[in-house]
């Protein structure tokens, strides 16, 4: 039963953590229950599909689907958190605080919204297979009593939730106002993290060979295996062997973010006077 | 809107730029090494390459449950369905010991791979 409670917890911590800064950042946007509700129950679905095609998943790509489906997961939920911050970046006053009811800050809230349910469904999903995965295969095989496992799981099941309720607690004791600078810091180091997460799938599958070296050891400081360093790893992308390709890609995407929501954060404050200041 | 186009264009770009990669990246010579799994064991559960290689190993998963193999020090974690095969490469090692496990299985699904 602790067996359970600990792969399930594992995993599903991550996902936690993501879904509890979504919630935070989201917190001021109406209906967002409703999206990122929508966006766990599809991670999970699609998690169930995914474990139910493990097979035939790996067997893709020379034996590389997975990783190459992860990072091409990774890479939608990188795509979407720039895309978010950037749209907050020209639509952000109008929904910090007082104006959150502007009729059309909502129309267009939505549209941000539906970044941010794809990024908690893609979080869902990627470590909800595995779970699925664990899980079915105790419940198929029948030398553990199953009960006992899926209490454990439940129990871990619940302590994500824990995690998730925890990282929102904490974030909405920033005051609105600078709870927007602190969560686009966030998001921007959250998709950077999740880029290099996926730049280090594609060099598992050996699509990615250029840079490969591994620019520094600091396992000795902080494992990326273990709680603190897994929790690093999610929110800022930490690992403790670094390829020269990750880096880059790391600081590539930060420099990204920062340089679109320059271009585009900025007009809309000049070409319409923003209401909410 | 200009951003999105500019994002699509951005995938784009990159769905190219993986796309060259992939073909140009399978020249590489690597270590193989047949491994397998049945009734929560590796066999062998010792494997050795040598080091400042590539290694490959191939995983065949003899039981009908999924698992999923994993290496905290090789930076490795891969599913393998129950009764299926898997590749998993494995960057180039300084010598050493790097244990591996069934990460549903931890306790007693362990083995090692030994680069000297």
């Amino acid at each position: 039963m602790l067996a359970a409670l600990i792969i399930v917890f594992r995993e599903i911590f991550e996902a936690g953590l993501i879904v509890g800064i979504v919630l935070a950042v989201t917190r001021t946007v109406p209906h967002r229950n409703a999206w990122i509700g929508g966006g766990v129950v599809a991670g999970v679905l699609a998690a169930c599909l995914v474990a139910v095609f493990a097979g035939a998943l790996s067997n893709l790509f020379a034996g590389m689907g997975q990783e190459l489906f992860n990072a091409l997961i990774l890479a939608i939920a990188v795509v979407m958190l720039t895309w978010h911050n950037v749209w907050m970046a020209r639509h952000g006053s109008e929904l910090a605080g007082e104006l959150r009811a502007a009729g059309q800050a909502v129309v267009e809230g939505s549209k941000s919204l539906l970044a941010l349910a794809v990024v908690v469904g893609v979080a869902v999903l990627r470590e909800g297979s595995e779970v699925v995965l664990f899980l079915y295969g105790v419940l198929a095989g029948s030398d553990d009593s199953g009960l006992s496992v899926a209490l454990g799981g439940f129990a871990g099941l619940l302590l994500g939730a824990l995690v998730c309720v925890l990282t929102y607690a904490g974030l909405v004791r920033i005051p609105t106002r600078k709870l927007f600078a602190v969560t686009t810091v966030l998001i921007a180091l959250l998709a950077a993290g999740m880029a290099a997460q996926a730049a280090a799938f594609l060099e598992k599958a050996d699509v990615l060979t250029a840079m490969n070296n591994v620019v520094w050891d600091s396992a000795w400081l902080l494992s990326d295996s273990s709680l603190p360093g897994k929790a690093l790893h999610t929110l800022i992308g930490y690992t403790d062997q670094p390829t020269a390709m990750q880096l880059v890609v790391y600081l590539a995407i930060l420099a990204v973010t920062f340089v679109l929501m320059r271009l585009y954060g900025a007009p809309a404050k000049t070409v319409r006077p923003a209401p909410a200041e | 809107m200009s951003l999105s186009r500019t994002l699509s264009k951005a995938s784009l770009a990159a769905a190219a730029l993986v796309a060259i990669t992939a073909g140009a990246a399978i020249a590489q010579s690597a270590t193989e090494i047949q491994l397998s799994y049945k009734d929560k064991k590796f066999d062998p559960a010792e494997i050795s390459a040598p080091p400042n290689t590539p290694i490959v190993i191939k995983l065949k998963n003899l039981d009908a449950k999924a698992m999923e193999f994993e290496s905290k020090t090789l930076k490795v974690e891969k599913v393998v369905a129950g009764s299926s095969d898997a590749t998993i490469n494995v960057r180039a090692q300084k010598p050493g010991r790097y244990e591996f496990f069934d990460e549903y299985n931890e306790k007693v699904a362990r083995g090692a791979l030994v680069v000297k």
